[in-house]
């Protein structure tokens, strides 16, 4: 299968950047997720890859082989797009056969082939349908053979759930994961969807503004941030994150709450904080547990059923609301006064001037 | 705010029925969501409220009054839009004031400045008032749109998805934001969904609308707990709940195509159910007395997602945090008996 | 600080890019080239109306001169000519009007070409008639029009496409068909060589065009805006006016210049239907080839004060008939 290396790889617009300049390795068999909210640039450095979009510098090489310049047909890779872009005019079997047909493979070779894609994704009740005909969720499952069937390199997905309805995603989501698991295919994945990106990634690279902010496993970028910008897009809600004092191994923060650091950190705030001795404190919202003579109080704000849990959602102060999970059945009405704990193993803390996290050699 | 009540609503267009005999009874202050899928008909609901669309048969009465032959104007009730409601040549402020300089309502310029502003604070987009509405982000835009709902105080709120076109973490914030507003301004809503999170979190009552007909009407623990038709069920939480077909023998019900056999409840059973087991009543643990084969983990940080394959059939489950577990690797697995769903083949729900 | 809204976006903006380059950097020289070429040809095309320009502020002498005067006096001698009813002086008569101090700078003109100034000629007059013709009927087929348009987008009319296919078929017979029994007609009732007789034929010719372009324009406005406003506490006319009539300001401006275009131009009605009073300019401009002569500076005058105002109109509303030509041609 294929590495994919992007070196010091950029867009430019004018003189406004799409993409920074960004360096990354992808490995032989990786599915790695380009996730970031629209704008972010991931789907422009997704197209770069392809060759539908040129690079303004820097340079793309597919196992080992310079395709910088090279047309998107020569660089062995497959596209699924977000809308499917099946032909309309033809059935679902055609559409599979196209790709293979206009490359000159034999007849006989391209309906074994054909037929076995349609094997593996279980799709023999569809293919004689025209795309028209089927529900998004097939149409989807027909692009993705049509992508298979050519055995690329790699393959790139452009959202490809996106356009798919809520009963669908999920359900999409499982399969491609585990063809992935199946054939180990490379894969470069974009995203919005974080919920999407933490499932299916083997690592995942989180964009913002055309600047990768961290490239992690979902557990890195869920459990250890690497900037204020992760830490708020990942998870649902983001991470609770309240700016405070430090000072003498406690954190002041509004409303008279007063936070002790866990003493394995304070050397590390010590360095790390802004040059206002602000900090901020992370922690996500299972990180905390509500408790009668809990560390840190508040008001509940509003509390909600999520089927499986509730979210409570408590105001600090005016402005700051932080969101606390808890078992299904607790309810609180708005306004009481509520008091909870921090997980010490789970609290973060970044500097406000700087957004980054600050970090600490030995996980406490 | 009022009372509002719909008795036997029924709603054609052309051939198709887009209202079956509908009746509902929303509570003074309540928050009623209309929870289903696209065109289950939950917008001509609002529509048929507001009288923007005239009913075939049935009445709209508010506070035990019939207001069918009264128009969108005289009924007093308030609209908030899935998108396009706010008027694009006007400043953020002449849209909130828009409602207040009806000619219907005579309302004072100085009058309409301070509720204007109260409103703007209260949804924190003061700093909003002079801008024109082409120049404000998706989210500011739906807090406009909710704001000039709130300046005229009316009988009832009616909302048409007005969160599904925003991201999801704006989606997030306002869902609790507009939550908060309704509970301490006391208000009458109803909203209109196909998101069953925002069903579940804001409601008082959910209402589940499928082709025109309302199937089951509860509280959001109902509703979960206790859903009327396996429609229910599947449309409520995430992941999905698992639903297999079994069958009764020898006092255990066994899902097809598995070995899986679970003890019969102390209820009159067919010999032939569908049973749904929820995600999260899945305990994996080394002595469960189930077992099966790991096929897919998807960590979702708070949560992992696990497909356990059993002979033919997949069991997603839901477990807290991280779990070390390997694909191909056997698990051992307990379900929660008080918390299995029992529903006949045709999808209703038995009682145990 | 843990949930505000304004923190989720991206810190900078960022443009994003919808353009499929297939194509090295080269494409880009090849771009300018094209914008270069597209120049040459938009200059070549605008030739003849920059020779309209020249030769209307040319003085007679230099008009027919070869080769051709690129540089030159200007003279205003064309449109005194051109508005003003002159007399043809004898070399005598010109010398004494020339010692009269009290002469007028028109008089100094008029006099450079040998002429005299009798008073203001016909062509001002039927100047005057194209712009309260053309005028008249734009405002009414818009105005009539957008009622028409918005009624026939929003309500349920029974056979509305019968209807409106009925309306557009009155655009389609050639004006010179209908101009023979339209003359007999208006004869008769007395409309012949009237203002308002020429205000109604173009009021209703243009009024199927207006309707079918601005029901497309209304057609895109949602209407969730009027609902929006009905619930608001607004009546359908109110709720017209202050929410439809302001959205549609972009179809209703494109929607003016092409009736005002179609009115201003009329030639064949305007000739079968009008002799004196009521005579359009675009009939009379031909009769400007004068008696002693062609003077092509006079000509030029005349199309040139012809053109300047559906110019300014189209300069006027240019923004929105950007937008308005392009409508519907971009989509979310």
């Amino acid at each position: 299968m294929a590495t994919i290396e992007l070196e010091k790889v950029e867009k430019k617009f004018g003189t406004s950047y799409a993409v920074r300049p960004m360096d990354l390795t992808i490995k032989d068999g990786e599915f790695l997720v380009l996730l970031g909210p629209s704008g972010c640039g991931k789907t422009t450095t997704l197209r770069m890859i392809s060759g539908l979009e040129t690079v303004s510098d820097g340079h793309i090489r597919l196992n080992k082989r310079d395709v910088t310049w090279a047309h998107p047909s020569d660089r062995d890779i497959a596209f699924v797009f977000q809308f499917f872009a099946l032909y309309p005019h033809m059935t679902a079997r055609q559409n599979i056969a196209f790709t293979l047909q206009a490359q000159g493979v034999p007849n006989n070779e391209v309906k074994q082939r054909v037929d076995n894609v349609i094997k593996l994704l279980q799709i023999e009740h569809l293919v004689d349908g025209r795309p028209g005909t089927l529900s998004s969720g097939d149409q989807q499952r027909v692009a993705l053979a049509r992508a298979l069937v050519r055995q690329p390199a790699a393959f790139l997905m452009d959202e490809p759930l996106g356009a798919l309805d809520a009963d669908f995603r999920e359900t999409m989501r499982a399969e491609i994961k585990r063809l992935h698991i199946d054939q180990h295919a490379t894969t470069v994945y974009v995203t919005h969807d974080q919920i999407e990106a933490m499932a299916m990634g083997d690592r995942i690279v989180v964009m913002s503004a055309a600047v990768v902010q961290q490239v992690g496993t979902p557990q890195d970028v869920y459990h250890n941030p690497a900037n204020l910008f992760v830490a708020r897009f990942i998870g649902s809600p983001g991470m609770n994150l309240i700016t405070g004092t430090y000072s003498d191994g406690q954190i002041r923060l509004s409303a008279g709450n007063v936070y002790s650091v866990p003493t394995p950190w304070q050397a590390a705030l010590q360095r790390g904080i802004g040059s206002d001795g602000k900090v901020i404190l992370g922690f996500r919202p299972e990180a905390a547990a509500v408790s009668a003579n809990g560390e840190l109080g508040a008001q509940v704000y509003s509390s909600d059923l999520h089927g499986s849990f509730t979210m409570l959602h408590l105001n600090l102060d005016q402005n700051e609301i932080v969101h606390v999970r808890t078992a299904r059945q607790t309810s609180y009405p708005i306004g009481s006064a509520i008091r909870f704990d921090l997980d010490p193993r789970m609290v973060r803390f970044f500097n406000p001037q700087t957004e980054a996290a600050i970090s600490h050699e030995v996980q406490p | 705010m009022s009372d509002i009540a719909i008795h036997g609503i029924t709603k054609q267009f052309k051939q198709v029925t887009a209202l079956d005999n509908v009746s509902l009874d929303i509570k003074n202050n309540e928050f009623f969501v209309l929870l289903g899928p696209t065109g289950a008909g939950k917008t001509t609901t609002l529509r048929v409220i507001a009288g923007l669309e005239k009913q075939d048969r049935g009445t709209v009465t508010f506070d035990g009054q019939p207001v069918d032959q009264l128009s969108p104007a005289d009924r007093d009730t308030a609209f908030v839009f899935q998108q396009y409601s706010l008027y694009p040549t006007m400043s953020v402020f002449d849209n909130l004031a828009f409602p207040l300089r009806s000619p219907l309502r005579h309302v004072a310029e100085p009058e309409i400045k301070q509720r204007v502003q109260k409103a703007a604070e209260l949804l924190r987009i003061t700093h909003l008032l002079e801008r024109k509405t082409a120049r404000l982000s998706g989210g500011e835009m739906q807090r406009v749109s909710i704001g000039r709902s709130i300046v005229r105080e009316p009988r009832i709120f009616l909302m048409d998805e007005p969160l599904s076109n925003l991201d999801a973490k704006l989606r997030e914030a306002l869902r609790v934001e507009l939550k908060h507003i309704q509970k301490t301004q006391a208000s009458t809503t109803l909203f209109v969904t196909h998101d069953q999170i925002e069903a579940l979190t804001m409601a008082d009552r959910i209402g589940v609308l499928r082709e025109g007909k309302l199937i089951q009407v509860g509280t959001p623990n109902d509703i979960y707990d206790r859903p009327a038709t396996t429609f229910v069920a599947q449309l409520v939480g995430t992941p999905r709940i698992n639903l297999y077909r079994a069958t009764r023998e020898n006092g255990s019900l066994h899902i097809m195509s598995s070995a899986i056999k679970l003890p019969t409840p102390n209820a009159d059973i067919p010999s032939s159910i569908l049973m749904g087991i929820r995600p999260e009543d899945v305990k994996i643990t080394p002595d469960g007395e189930l077992g099966g084969e790991v096929a897919l983990i998807e960590p979702l940080g708070v949560e992992t997602v696990i497909h356990i394959r059993m002979g033919e059939q997949t069991l997603v489950c839901l477990v807290p945090g991280l779990m070390p577990l390997m694909i191909g690797e056997t698990v051992r697995f307990d379900v929660i008996r008080e918390s299995l769903h029992y529903f006949t083949t045709d999808g209703d729900r038995i009682a145990v | 600080m843990a949930t505000s809204f304004e923190q989720v976006g991206p810190r900078v903006p960022v443009v994003e890019s919808i353009r499929v380059d297939k194509v090295s950097p080269r494409a880009r020289l090849a771009g300018q080239a094209r914008a270069v070429i597209a120049s040459i040809i938009a200059f070549i095309m605008l030739i003849p109306v920059i020779w309209i320009v020249l030769t209307a502020f040319k003085p007679q002498a230099d008009v027919t001169a070869i080769p051709p005067k690129l540089f030159f006096q200007p003279s205003l001698a064309g449109f005194v000519s051109l508005l003003l009813d002159t007399r043809l002086l004898s070399q005598d008569d010109q010398a004494k009007i020339s010692e009269n101090p009290n002469l007028t700078w028109i008089d100094r003109i008029a006099l450079q070409s040998g002429r005299s100034v009798n008073g203001s000629s016909q062509y001002a007059g039927q100047l005057l008639n194209s712009l309260i013709v053309a005028g008249t009927s734009t405002v009414l087929s818009v105005g009539l029009g957008l009622f028409a348009a918005y009624a026939f987008s929003r309500f349920h009319i029974p056979g509305s496409g019968d209807l409106l296919f009925f309306i557009l078929s009155t655009r389609m017979l050639p004006p010179a068909v209908v101009t023979i029994p339209i003359f007999l007609l208006y004869r008769s009732v007395g409309l012949y060589d009237t203002q308002l007789g020429l205000i109604m034929l173009y009021t209703v010719f243009n009024l199927s065009f207006s309707v079918w372009l601005l029901k497309g324009f209304i057609d895109e406005i949602p209407r969730e805006y009027e609902e929006a406003a009905l619930v608001d506490g607004y009546t359908r006319l109110q709720t017209f006016f202050r929410i439809v009539v302001p959205q549609a300001l972009t179809g209703i401006a494109a929607t003016t210049v092409f009736c005002l275009i179609f009115a201003w131009n009329e030639y064949a009605f305007a000739l079968m239907l009008t002799s004196q009073k009521a005579r359009t300019a675009p009939p009379a401009i031909p009769s400007i080839l004068g008696s002693g002569g062609i003077e092509w500076n006079t000509i030029a005058a005349g199309a040139l004060l012809f053109l300047i105002p559906v110019v300014i109109v189209t300069f006027a509303l240019r923004r929105h008939l950007l937008r308005g030509v392009t409508f519907g041609a971009i989509r979310k």
